[in-house]
């Protein structure tokens, strides 16, 4: 058996391998299923209602896909030029950061000026933080895979600092209690972005500015001298530097957009929910390397991209529902573990083939072909 | 399809017996579009060091590819010791007793010698668990034996160029290979190390292994060879003694007589002003030291001056520093009489310079973008442009116009550039250079790997450029192409411009003995 790459890739291979890929997985989780005795089609069935359709469930798919766009944007616009931005998780601690920041100094500003000022410090913050990365990339040739995955750990560390290990401007230092149970201070009122409501599904502000910058990359690197520089430099940097494209101000540029995108990300945390700087429920959740997972499954399409968040987001609160006396949480994670494996490995399968070959002539035959 | 060769080591086959160790009948071999072999006769004796000469795409490595196992021929029979063999895969060769030191080596980077040696063999002989001391102990009596010693522990990022050659042949003969396949080796090498491998090569050929030596340097092949066989074009043509041979007499039959007097087309000779001169310009190579050395050069609008050589003398990295892909490590670049800020390819481009460079598929092209893309890469930023917005339909317009005016053979301008054939692919190359209304033109083995009639296309396109003006700067291995082409040849040599001649007046012996490092006469 062979694996080759494929020279051709027809467009329906594009439709077919997804849905063949969630076929399968559904398929190989009934197994399971049905081996831990319990009835898929039922199983199924109230994943599906949990996840979109019972009540509110639409609206809960929304808040929960909210950080997994941004993070997903955040990947998927370094991805697309080979840069393997892994610090989306750092990067959106420090946009949570710098985003409570402008929220505790503007105080009690119109809710406009405020969203705009923690968008502004959020992206501002997360730049900032990628920046360690891109520099150490265009300039020493570091990988950016391991300092940005490692820079993560950093600024969760940053984070602890502030709230639990500081007397910082975001720690709530108003009660005695606080000062034994540490957490953030509150944002003030205005600082809460608002929900819009549509045929009685929430959408929070996030998720539309969210779905604003991915309007904005797909227009960036689709119709701009920017995203033709790094269309060229992505598919053959050698190309890149041949045609005179300055390669480490794209991977600066690049590296940035992406820390921002993320940066953006945290102050929706703060904004959308969590109305302070929440140092362990952000660590808690791993967005950022979520979003790796998402930006992958959209092959770093952007609008693929708020698609796929939402599927993931809505999977998620099926997760929590499903879960019960008679369904453990860690047959939750397998049935999530099957789908979102069998989605990335089907891409496989777009690129490359499977041939069986006999061994010997044949195949040395067909080498030389 | 196994192999039948007559048993055990290499002495079993008596010297002077009748049956060569190699024989080649009529090997053909085809790939689309190129007939890589012709109908090649081809023997080597036993106890023999044999030279394959011939000059780039005569057809030398399809040939010791299929030796190896690597590719199957098409027709023709393929004998060892007599008996004819079939080979599958690279691994039936290696059983036979066929052993290959390639021209790029096949070692991993981060082992050691000795497990680089037993790579792939430890297998039959060690079982699962590997014996280091006992194997570092072969490797090193064997290196003592045939003059190619290395610290069998030592790692081979850590070597030498010439030590991990040594390897490569360590490992053959740790396979007790009873032919060993040489691909261009001294390619790699300084003038001493390549002295003490011919001693190597020759004690092997003493002990009754057959060598078979792959060459283009004349000087060489006399030097290390019993015999000759010359390919040219894919087909064998000659097998002579190299003690009776001349590199003059070598170089004829590698070139062919029939393209004695260079058939180029009369034009109005160059002869504008200087468009590109070079002073004094040295340029560091891929691993350490300068791989340009003080070459000054002159070339005129509507002139073609050709930069002859043997691959791997630093055209490659003359065309980079000029184009400003590669930073100078001295001399100075000017572009009708302007200084060239050096090592910005942006600057070459905004001063006239245009590059066809030898990696078409990676360097002149993004693969994966669109024809469109890829005839906008350069012009981007300009007319295709408006603010930071693309023009994408100017993009288009522009590839629809130039896959038209050079009868490029592709579905349109959406189509990706990796799927155009190499021909088809260097059309769209030459016509975008052209495009941006260049001074100069910096043509890096244009033609190389197409056939015939592409080939006969980017000539013409190159002869049209010239009379339109451009100052044409062709660096190639191919004399043929040279002698067509050029109004001047300047012969490099080892990174330094071993002699400048007039096209006109020029002989093929007088290019072949410059290219090989001879004298001049």
């Amino acid at each position: 058996m062979r694996i080759e790459r494929r020279l051709h890739q027809p467009r329906w291979l594009l439709v077919v391998v997804p849905a063949g890929s969630l076929v399968f997985a559904f398929a190989a989780a009934a197994l399971v299923l049905l081996a831990t005795r319990h009835h898929p089609i039922d199983t199924y069935r109230r994943l599906f209602d949990a996840a979109f359709f019972a009540d509110g469930a639409l609206s809960q798919a929304f808040v929960t896909a909210t950080p997994l766009l941004f993070t997903g944007l955040a990947a998927a616009v370094a991805f697309r030029m080979n840069l393997f931005n892994i610090g989306g998780e750092g990067q959106l601690y420090f946009g949570a950061i710098g985003a409570a920041a402008a929220a505790l100094y503007l105080g009690d500003r119109s809710p406009v000026v405020l969203v705009t000022a923690m968008c502004l410090a959020g992206g501002a913050a997360g730049a900032a933080w990628a920046l360690i990365p891109a520099l150490l990339k265009a300039f020493l040739h570091t990988n950016e895979i391991i300092t940005s995955l490692m820079l993560n750990y950093v600024a969760a560390l940053v984070l602890n600092y502030l709230i639990f290990d500081s007397l910082s401007y975001w720690r709530d230092t108003s009660s005695p209690e606080a000062k034994v149970f540490p957490q953030g201070k509150m944002l003030p009122d205005n600082a809460t972005w608002s929900t819009w409501i549509v045929h009685g599904t929430w959408v929070p502000l996030g998720f539309l500015i969210g779905v604003g910058i991915a309007a904005f990359a797909w227009f960036l690197y689709g119709r701009t001298r920017f995203g033709f520089e790094t269309q060229v430099i992505g598919d053959s940097p050698r190309a890149a530097r041949y045609a005179g494209m300055r390669i480490r101000r794209k991977i600066v540029a690049v590296m940035c957009l992406s820390g921002a995108i993320a940066g953006v990300g945290g102050a929706s945390q703060d904004g959308d929910f969590r109305h302070l700087l929440d140092a362990r429920g952000l660590q808690q959740s791993g967005y950022g390397y979520a979003g790796i997972v998402v930006a992958a499954l959209g092959r770093y399409n952007p609008f693929a991209v708020v698609l796929v968040a939402f599927l993931l987001g809505g999977l998620t609160n099926a997760g929590f529902t499903l879960q019960g006396a008679d369904f453990p949480s860690g047959l939750v994670g397998v049935l999530q573990g099957m789908i979102l494996f069998s989605a990335l490995g089907g891409e496989l399968l777009v690129r490359y083939r499977i041939r069986l070959a006999r061994r010997g002539r044949s195949a040395a035959a067909e080498a030389t072909a | 399809m196994t192999e039948e060769v007559s048993g055990g080591v290499a002495t079993s086959a008596p010297p002077g017996s009748l049956s060569p160790a190699v024989a080649c009948r009529g090997i053909t071999k085809r790939f689309p579009g190129v007939l890589a072999n012709d109908c090649v006769d081809f023997e080597a004796a036993v106890g023999e060091v044999h030279a394959l000469l011939g000059e780039n795409g005569a057809g030398k490595s399809t040939l010791s590819n299929i030796l190896t196992g690597l590719y199957r021929e098409d027709e023709g029979e393929l004998e060892l010791y007599g008996e004819p063999v079939a080979f599958g895969s690279p691994r039936d060769a290696i059983d036979a007793g066929v052993g290959m030191v390639h021209q790029h080596f096949r070692l991993v980077e981060s082992f050691t010698v000795a497990e680089n040696v037993v790579l792939g063999e430890a297998g039959g002989e060690a079982g699962f668990r590997l014996r280091p001391r006992a194997l570092e102990q072969r490797v090193e009596e064997l290196g003592e034996r045939y003059g190619v010693a290395v610290d069998p522990r030592a790692r081979i990022w850590q070597l030498s160029v010439g030590e991990q050659q040594r390897v490569e042949i360590l490992k053959a003969l740790y396979r007790e290979a009873k032919i060993l396949i040489l691909d261009e080796p001294t390619a790699v090498l300084t003038p001493q190390e390549s002295e003490s491998l011919f001693a190597t090569l020759r004690s092997m050929a003493a002990e009754g292994r057959t060598v078979i030596f792959i060459s283009h340097k004349l000087h060489e092949v006399a030097a290390v060879a019993d015999r000759v066989t010359v390919l040219r074009a894919g087909k064998s043509v000659a097998t002579v003694p190299a003690a009776g041979s001349t590199p003059r007499s070598l170089a004829s039959l590698m070139v062919g007589r029939e393209v004695e007097g260079p058939r180029r087309e009369e034009r109005a000779p160059g002869g504008g002003e200087v468009v590109l001169t070079l002073d004094g310009l040295s340029a560091p190579g891929d691993r350490g030291g300068d791989a340009v050395r003080g070459v000054s050069l002159e070339l005129h609008a509507g002139e073609v001056l050709a930069v002859a050589g043997v691959a791997g003398n630093g055209q490659r990295e003359l065309a980079e520093a000029i184009t400003g892909t590669r930073p100078l490590s001295a001399g100075s670049i000017s572009v009708a009489g302007r200084r060239l800020r050096a090592g910005d390819p942006r600057a070459a481009i905004r001063a006239g310079i245009a590059h066809v460079p030898e990696d078409r598929l990676h360097t002149a092209v993004a693969p994966s973008l669109s024809i469109a893309s890829n005839v906008a890469l350069k012009s981007y930023g300009g007319e295709g442009s408006l603010g930071p917005f693309l023009r994408l339909r100017r993009f288009r317009e522009r590839a629809r116009d130039l896959i038209g005016r050079y009868d490029v053979k592709a579905p349109g301008p959406e189509t990706p550039a990796r799927l155009l054939s190499g021909g088809n692919l260097q059309k769209v190359v030459l016509g975008r250079e052209f495009a941006g209304d260049p001074k100069v033109l910096v043509a890096a083995s244009p033609t190389r790997g197409l056939d015939v009639g592409a080939i006969e296309t980017v000539h013409r396109y190159l002869r049209d450029a010239a009379a339109a003006g451009v100052g044409v700067l062709l660096l190639s291995e191919d004399l043929d192409e040279v002698l067509a082409l050029a109004d001047r040849i300047a012969v490099v040599y080892e990174g330094a411009i071993a002699g400048e001649l007039d096209a006109a007046s020029a002989t093929v012996e007088e290019i072949g003995l410059l290219m090989a490092g001879g004298e001049r006469t």
